[in-house]
């Protein structure tokens, strides 16, 4: 019999998680509305290969099968990795970033709750490195044909026929390789990706995940904190940027609404287990993830950067909670020199 | 009289579900008087007492039993007249199960007080006020059961700013000191006020949370009263935010005054001392009534038919308390506090005591077993609810690993176990117990430290012995050496002055003494079977040594060639 306290509050990992899935739902909604159903497909294969990756490490390493296969953990990494790889990726793609993601990511580090690096990121930067063509051809806006977008990921059919760039990969290629003095508004303004402020359709993408991280933060699943500073911060650089030279950088509203980095405020950066703890340290990661989420989307050679800004990051969690433990109580004056 | 008063927030807490309406219904009862009681000797913080009677002894009520033993110690009594019938080890209100020396008493049914009035304090010098509180037997009944004798700490007056009275009561079910003051509140004012001249305080602030409106009402009207009849005006009510654990006396003091005090520091430091209400109860028993602490008022909650508060006397198993409540069939267990911080109790014949608040009794129903722990996912809820502002995922690291150095400093030791963290964790770590774990190991590490640098000193001290009679005994016998020395040179002068310097005649003489010590020695071991035999005996020698050769021939292992 346990010892005090008697009464716990309901709550478990489980619920965390479901709600974390939940919050997804409305982004998923704009993603299926705007390019399709095949995103509900990749789902899926990542969710299927997800599981069974789990459970295969979790008879290897000898843990309760079903009590770790129903906390929801491997089905939120399936879904990030899902909305984080293009929809129309062959399903060997989703299939073997979500193993190498829940195989080496998450249980060869100690399975949940011991990963350094958040798995659906370790996914993406290997899959973005192995395989750069596959990880950049993302479909185009209103391509909701399901039958082209199955024949796409299972294979039978080329790539390209539905296939486009997203804006920011779109922007990046224009800057860097036009032979004539490309700018931003020349770009973005004869971009047919390009909406109203991010790309078409993903804008609303977008919006749907700021929908459910605001409905996270209501539910006390995710602080302010980290959704906060990231997007501050890249606002912040962004802006300063584009006010030096509007010609070479990007805006704020276009970064903001581009690419994942909704996605990325509200579920990649926030993860508890792989980020930082403390409410100074919450700031600081998320800032540093901002960034150099935009240094590499501006300098870099890979169409979103967001996956290596929050590894990166990861790397230097720990000392950053090291350095910024709130003082306890009664010791508010005199924390530092104890440390 | 709840004058404006501005109130500080400390972070964290929870509010887990109050259950407390249940046992406010009824008003407190007197338990009946038991056929045993067992008064454990020990029941504060500090020296276990000395026990002042033996078996066979008649007692009165409010006779000592138990003396004070040490500095920190308090006297314990006997709860009614009666016969001790053993001073003997008996199983302890403690979950560890374990015994410890216990009074027991047959009651006479008499109920017959020892001679006791009134104490003039403030005639008293403090070192009389000192021992006469401690005789009395007044400790904190809040639940650290903290002798209260020091905490008053007569003759060293600081001129305090503030007495806290500390009526915030926030662990579920208990009511114990919400029925107080509901019934009580101008003795706990009357105690509060002596305790507020003993300590030289300025004012008077009384916390109690919100979600004991009656109780507030009853200490305002009692406050009001004091203020019209003796125009005392230094007491206020504050009524603070029902959060838990808002009882706590440092997060009550930081609710109440802002300050807070750090761990290992006293809150006198800060100009603030908090009491319990029923302390302050207490206290007025001892001092205006010069009754010591018999009794208490215990909630006994959780699965009974009727919940209850009781005025108990010390020492009456919780057993017969609980029977007075109709306990339901399912009940598994009995904790003595509340369900956030309280201690399961081996069995149900234990002893109620000062500590015990609370007789709780729990079933699989009320309190079911945790679902199964998981790892941990650093969510931070626990952080949120820790009112001691600790990161306490990081402590269950540290501890779990048992890197007890990194727990101590991220603060272990500031932990006040209120419980928050398990509360709240979804991972159903029981976070409190590796912490308590970490605790008790870095106590057992300090005390073995302790233990063998003392060990280490003994050995040094031989070691410094050992030389030092060795050296004494070198110095004695050099100084016979000399004394010797001076006797033969003396008879050489003499004889032989003109053959050699005297050091060298010694030497020799020495030299030639020692010789001839040593062909005596070796005259002395001499063998005696084997000298000066017959010619006889050395044949019949020889021919046993040869019969001895031709055995060990024999005995001589074969050894075998092959062809």
């Amino acid at each position: 019999m346990n010892n005090s306290p008697y009464v716990l509050k309901p709550a478990s990992v489980q619920s965390v998680m479901l709600r974390v899935l939940v919050a997804l739902l409305p982004g998923i909604a704009a993603y299926v509305w705007f390019f399709g159903a095949a995103i509900l497909l990749q789902i899926a294969l990542a969710s299927v290969a997800a599981l069974a990756a789990e459970a295969l490490m979790l008879a290897l390493r000898g843990k309760p099968l079903m009590l770790f296969l129903t906390d929801g953990s491997a089905l939120v990494t399936a879904w990030l990795i899902a909305l984080s790889f293009p929809s129309i990726a062959p399903w060997w793609l989703t299939v073997l970033g979500t193993l190498l993601a829940i195989i080496v990511a998450k249980h060869l580090y100690g399975g949940l709750g011991q990963n350094p690096f958040n798995p659906a990121m370790v996914a993406f930067a290997l899959m973005i490195v192995a395989y750069p063509q596959l990880m950049s051809q993302w479909p185009a806006a209103g391509t909701t044909d399901f039958a082209g977008q199955w024949q796409a990921i299972f294979g039978t059919r080329p790539l390209d026929a539905i296939s486009m760039a997203t804006p920011l990969d779109a922007l990046r290629t224009a800057l860097h390789t036009a032979e004539a003095k490309a700018s931003v508004a020349g770009v973005l303004g004869s971009n047919p990706a390009i909406g109203g402020i991010g790309g078409k359709g993903w804008e609303w993408v977008a919006a749907g995940y700021l929908a459910g991280g605001l409905w996270l933060l209501q539910q006390r699943i995710i602080s302010w904190h980290m959704p906060t500073a990231f997007l501050a911060a890249l606002c912040a650089i962004a802006g300063v940027f584009s006010l030096i030279d509007n010609t070479q950088f990007a805006g704020p509203l276009f970064h903001l609404f581009a690419g994942g980095t909704m996605l990325g405020a509200f579920f990649i950066v926030t993860d508890p287990v792989s980020g930082t703890t403390t409410p100074r340290g919450k700031l600081i990661f998320a800032a540093g993830v901002a960034a150099l989420t935009w240094i590499i989307r501006t300098f870099g050679a890979y169409p979103d950067g967001i996956a290596f800004a929050v590894l990166l990051m990861n790397i230097g969690a720990p000392l950053i909670d090291l350095y910024t433990q709130p003082p306890v109580f009664g010791h508010k004056d005199k924390r530092e020199d104890s440390r | 009289m709840t004058a404006l008063q501005r109130l500080f927030k400390f972070n964290g807490g929870v509010k887990p579900a109050y259950n407390k309406e249940a046992s406010t219904r009824l008003p407190i009862a007197v338990a009946p008087t038991p056929t045993l009681l067992v008064i454990p000797l020990h029941q504060s913080i500090g020296g276990m007492p000395r026990p002042l009677v033996k078996p066979g002894e008649r007692v009165l009520k409010g006779q000592r039993i138990g003396g004070a033993d040490g500095n920190v110690s308090s006297a314990v009594h006997a709860s009614t007249s009666g016969t001790v019938i053993a001073v003997e080890m008996r199983l302890m209100p403690h979950t560890s199960g374990l015994s410890a020396m216990c009074v027991v008493i047959e009651p006479d049914g008499r109920d017959e007080w020892i001679p006791h009035g009134p104490f003039d304090f403030r005639g008293a010098t403090p070192m009389q006020i000192h021992d006469y509180l401690r005789d009395s037997g007044v400790v904190g009944l809040g639940g650290a059961v903290f002798p209260s004798y020091l905490k008053l700490n007569p003759g060293k007056q600081r001129n305090l700013d503030t007495l806290v009275l500390n009526g915030a009561e926030c662990e579920p079910f208990i009511t114990c000191d919400d029925v107080l003051m509901r019934e009580r509140a101008a003795t706990i004012l009357q105690g509060a006020l002596i305790m507020r001249d003993m300590l030289g305080a300025g004012e008077v602030l009384i916390g109690i949370e919100d979600n004991k409106p009656e109780a507030i009402a009853a200490m305002e009207a009692a406050a009001h009263a004091v203020k019209t009849a003796a125009g005392e005006s230094s007491i206020k009510l504050v009524s603070v935010p029902t959060l838990y654990p808002a009882g706590g006396a440092k997060q009550l003091i930081r609710v109440l005054t802002g300050i807070e005090v750090p761990h290992g520091k006293r809150s006198t430091d800060y100009g603030v001392q908090c009491f319990n209400v029923g302390t302050a109860y207490a206290i007025f028993e001892a001092i205006a009534l010069g009754q010591p602490l018999i009794s208490r008022i215990v909630t006994v909650a959780g699965n009974v038919g009727q919940p209850r508060n009781f005025e108990v006397l010390l020492g009456t198993p919780m057993r017969d308390l609980i029977a007075l409540c109709g306990p339901l069939p399912d009940s598994d267990r009995v904790i003595m506090g509340g369900p956030m911080m309280g201690l399961r109790m081996p069995d149900d014949s234990v002893p109620v005591v000062k500590a015990a608040n609370c007789v709780l009794v729990g079933s699989r129903g009320l309190f079911p077993p945790p679902p199964p722990e998981m790892p941990c996912i650093r969510c931070g809820e626990c952080a949120k609810a820790c009112p001691a502002d600790l990161q306490p995922f990081e402590l269950y690291w540290f501890a779990r690993a048992k890197i007890f150095g990194k727990a101590q400093e991220y603060d272990l030791f500031d932990c006040i176990e209120c419980g928050c963290c398990a509360y709240v964790c979804p991972s159903h770590i029981p976070l409190v117990d590796y912490y308590r774990f970490a605790k008790s190991e870095i106590w057992a590490r300090e005390l073995a430290k302790v233990s063998s640098d003392e060990a280490r000193e003994r050995y040094e001290f031989r070691m410094l012995r050992e030389e030092r009679e060795k050296q004494d005994h070198a110095a004695k016998l050099a100084a016979k050496a000399a004394a010797r020395r001076e006797k033969a040179a003396a008879a050489k002068t003499d004889a032989a002055k003109e053959t050699a310097t005297p050091e060298q005649d010694e030497k020799k003489a020495l030299v030639a003494a020692a010789l001839e010590r040593v062909r005596a020695q070796k005259e002395q071991i001499q063998p005696e079977n084997t000298i000066n035999l017959t010619p006889e005996q050395v044949a019949e020698v020889a021919a046993i040594e040869t019969r001895r050769a031709e055995i060990r021939e024999m005995a001589k292992p074969h050894v075998w060639q092959d062809d």
